[in-house]
C-alpha cells in the first residue's frame, strides 16, 4: 500500500470516528464505513481502528470475523448476494445461480478478475414473496430468472 | 426494486385498519403510565418476534427499575427464514412503529429509542431517516414532545451486519455496543441490564405497531380478536408454493387450512410453521391452528406441494443453522453439524435407523441445554421433518431401498 493511500485511509477512518464517536458501540457503524468505501477492511485499517478508538487490534478483528457482510480480504467493487434460502430456491435459485456463473466466468465466493463483481450466497433476505432475489451492494433485485439477473449484472460491470 | 416500495392496499382487522400518524401518540400522552400499561395488559399482547413474552409485563419491569437512562429497542433484525412482515410494517406503515416507539418511550421512561435495522435492508435507511425528519420538524420526535413538559425522546437507526443471531435479544444489545453478536445468560434480563448496563426494553417490530391502535381503540376492542390465549392478529409471511404469496394479517386462531385457502395454494404437501426453527406440518394435521397455544410463530409459513423433496428442505434448514450458529456453547455449534451431517447420510443411503435415533436425541439434548433460541429450536425441523415425513425419506424414495442394502 503507497503512503499516501495510506494517509487517505486513515483520514477516512479519522472522520468517521468522529462521526460516529470514540466509544466501543461505535464499533460497528465505523467498520461498516470502511467496509461500505473500500470493499474490505485491511489489516493496516483494523490497527488504525484501534488505535482511534482505543481498543486492542485484535478485538478489531474478532468483531470482523463474526460478522458476514465485514470482510477483511479485499472483495470487488460490487457485491452480489444471492439468496440460497428454501422459498428463493422453490422460485428458481439455481437456475439464476448457473447462468450468472457462466457469464462472469466465476464461482460463487469469488471475485472477477477486474475486481468489479464479487458473487456470495446469502440467507434469507426477506423478499421470500418476489424469489428469486438478490442483493448488489446495498440494493435488492427481486423476482429473478437468468436472464433478467444476467442483464442486471451486465450493468454494474 | 420498485414493485416493493409502492405501496399495496391492504386490509386487515388490527394492524391493516385505519390510523392516522400521531393518534396514539396525543391519546398516550394524556393519560399516565400506568393507564396505559393497564390498557396493554387488557389487550393481553404478546410478543410477535415469535416467543410470545407478554409485552405489558416487559414494558413494566422496564418501567419499574431505577435508572438514570433507560433505551428502547426495536427489533428490526428480521431474519427468520421465510419472515418479511417487519419490510412491510417498515416501508408501507412506518407511522405505526415508530408512534409505537414513542409510547413505549412514554411508558417506560427512555428517552432513547434504537431501531436495529438487519444489514440486509439497508435500502430502507433513506427512507426511514427522512420519515424521522418529518416526525422531528412535527414535534413528534425531540424534546417536550407535543408539548409534553419534560417528554423527551429520540430514535437512532443501526445496521446490522448479515448476523440471523443477533435477532436474539441479548446477542442484538452486544451487537449495539459494538462486539460480537453472541448471547448473554440470562438473568440478568435487559429489561434491568440491558444496553449499555441500562434497563432496556427489546420488542419486535410488529409488536410496537400493535401499541398505537390498543392505545387508541383500547385493550378490550384488541381482545375481540384471536383465542382466549392469543388476542389480536398476526401478519404472516406466505411463500413457497402459493398462487398468491405475500403478507397476510389474519386473527390468531385461524387454521391452517383457512390460511392454504386463502394464498390459493395447490396439492400441498407440507407447510413449515416459523421458519426454519420452526416446525413441519404434514398434511393431516392441516387443522391445527396457527396461535401461541399450537402452532406457534413469528409470522413465517412457508408451503411445500407434493413435488417437493422434504428432505432436500431440511438440509436446507440445517445448511443455514450451521452457518449462522455463533460458535459461542457446544451444544448449538457441535450439534447443528451433526444434524447435517446426518441427512447427508439420509441423502447417500447409509444411515442406520439406530444412528437417526440417536441424532433426534442429540437433537432434545440442543433444545435443552443451548444457550440462546438458535440451538433450542434448530432441532425442530429435523425431529418434526423426520418424524412426519419418514415414509417419503426412508422408505418410498426408492433411493434408500437401492442403497441401503449395500
Amino acid at each position: 500500500m503507497l503512503v499516501f493511500e495510506k494517509n487517505k485511509l486513515s483520514e477516512d477512518i479519522e472522520s468517521f470516528v468522529e462521526k460516529y464517536g470514540s466509544d466501543r458501540s461505535a464499533l460497528l457503524p465505523v467498520l461498516q464505513s470502511v467496509q461500505r468505501k473500500y470493499h474490505h477492511i485491511s489489516d493496516f485499517a483494523q490497527q488504525e481502528i484501534a488505535r482511534l478508538m482505543n481498543i486492542h487490534p485484535v478485538e478489531v478483528h474478532s468483531v470482523i470475523s463474526f460478522y458476514t457482510f465485514l470482510h477483511e480480504e479485499p472483495q470487488g467493487k460490487n457485491i452480489v448476494r444471492l439468496c440460497k434460502t428454501i422459498s428463493c430456491d422453490l422460485a428458481g435459485k439455481s437456475e439464476v445461480e448457473k447462468a450468472v456463473q457462466r457469464e462472469l466466468g466465476i464461482r460463487f465466493g469469488e471475485t472477477t478478475k477486474d475486481q468489479k463483481v464479487t458473487l456470495e450466497h446469502t440467507n434469507c433476505l426477506g423478499m421470500c414473496d418476489q424469489g428469486p432475489a438478490m442483493l448488489v451492494n446495498e440494493k435488492v433485485f427481486t423476482n429473478l430468472d437468468p436472464e433478467n439477473a444476467v442483464k442486471i449484472l451486465n450493468e454494474i460491470r | 426494486m420498485n414493485s416493493i416500495l409502492t405501496p399495496k392496499k391492504r386490509t386487515g382487522p388490527v394492524l391493516f385498519s385505519e390510523y392516522k400518524r400521531g393518534d396514539g401518540i396525543v391519546k398516550a400522552i394524556s393519560k399516565s403510565r400506568e393507564d396505559i400499561l393497564f390498557e396493554l395488559k387488557s389487550s393481553a399482547l404478546k410478543g410477535r418476534g415469535g416467543a410470545g413474552f407478554p409485552t405489558s409485563t416487559k414494558w413494566m419491569l422496564t418501567a419499574a427499575a431505577l435508572a438514570d437512562k433507560k433505551y428502547l429497542v426495536c427489533n428490526a433484525d428480521e431474519g427468520e427464514p421465510g419472515t418479511f412482515k417487519d419490510r412491510v410494517l417498515l416501508l408501507e406503515y412506518p407511522e405505526l412503529v415508530f408512534d409505537g416507539m414513542v409510547i413505549g418511550g412514554y411508558t417506560i421512561g427512555a428517552q432513547t429509542g434504537i431501531i436495529y435495522l438487519r444489514g440486509e435492508y439497508e435500502y430502507m435507511l433513506e427512507y426511514l431517516e427522512e420519515y424521522m425528519m418529518r416526525m422531528r420538524e412535527d414535534n413528534l420526535l425531540g424534546n417536550d414532545i407535543l408539548g409534553k413538559k419534560g417528554f423527551n425522546f429520540d430514535i437512532s437507526i443501526r445496521l446490522g451486519s448479515g448476523a440471523y443471531v443477533c435477532g436474539e435479544e441479548t446477542a442484538l444489545i452486544e451487537s449495539l455496543q459494538g462486539n460480537r453478536g453472541e448471547p448473554r445468560n440470562r438473568p440478568p434480563y435487559p429489561v434491568n441490564t440491558g444496553y449499555m448496563g441500562c434497563p432496556t426494553s427489546v420488542n419486535n417490530v410488529e409488536t410496537l405497531a400493535s401499541v398505537p391502535h390498543i392505545i387508541t381503540k383500547g385493550g378490550a376492542w384488541f381482545r375481540q380478536f384471536g383465542t382466549d390465549k392469543s388476542t389480536g392478529s398476526k401478519l404472516f409471511s406466505v411463500s413457497g408454493d402459493c398462487g398468491r404469496p405475500g403478507v397476510y394479517e389474519l386473527p390468531w386462531g385461524t387454521s391452517i387450512k383457512q390460511l392454504l385457502k386463502i394464498v390459493e395454494a395447490k396439492d400441498t404437501k407440507a407447510v413449515q410453521v416459523g421458519g426454519a426453527s420452526g416446525i413441519c406440518i404434514p398434511k393431516s394435521q392441516f387443522d391445527r391452528i396457527l396461535a401461541y397455544e399450537d402452532a406457534a410463530t413469528g409470522g413465517s409459513i412457508m408451503v411445500f406441494n407434493e413435488s417437493r423433496d422434504m428432505l432436500k428442505v431440511l438440509k436446507n434448514f440445517l445448511e443455514f443453522f450451521v452457518e449462522e450458529s455463533c460458535g459461542q456453547c457446544t451444544p448449538c455449534r457441535i450439534g447443528n453439524v451433526k444434524l447435517l451431517e446426518g441427512v447427508e447420510l439420509i441423502e447417500k443411503g447409509e444411515f442406520t435407523f439406530s444412528y437417526i435415533n440417536t441424532l433426534k436425541e442429540l437433537g432434545r439434548t440442543m433444545q435443552a441445554a443451548s444457550k440462546c433460541g438458535l440451538g433450542q429450536s434448530s432441532p425442530n425441523s429435523f425431529i418434526s421433518i423426520l418424524e412426519n415425513f419418514k415414509d417419503e425419506i426412508f422408505h418410498t424414495n426408492g433411493k434408500v431401498k437401492q442403497n441401503g442394502k449395500a
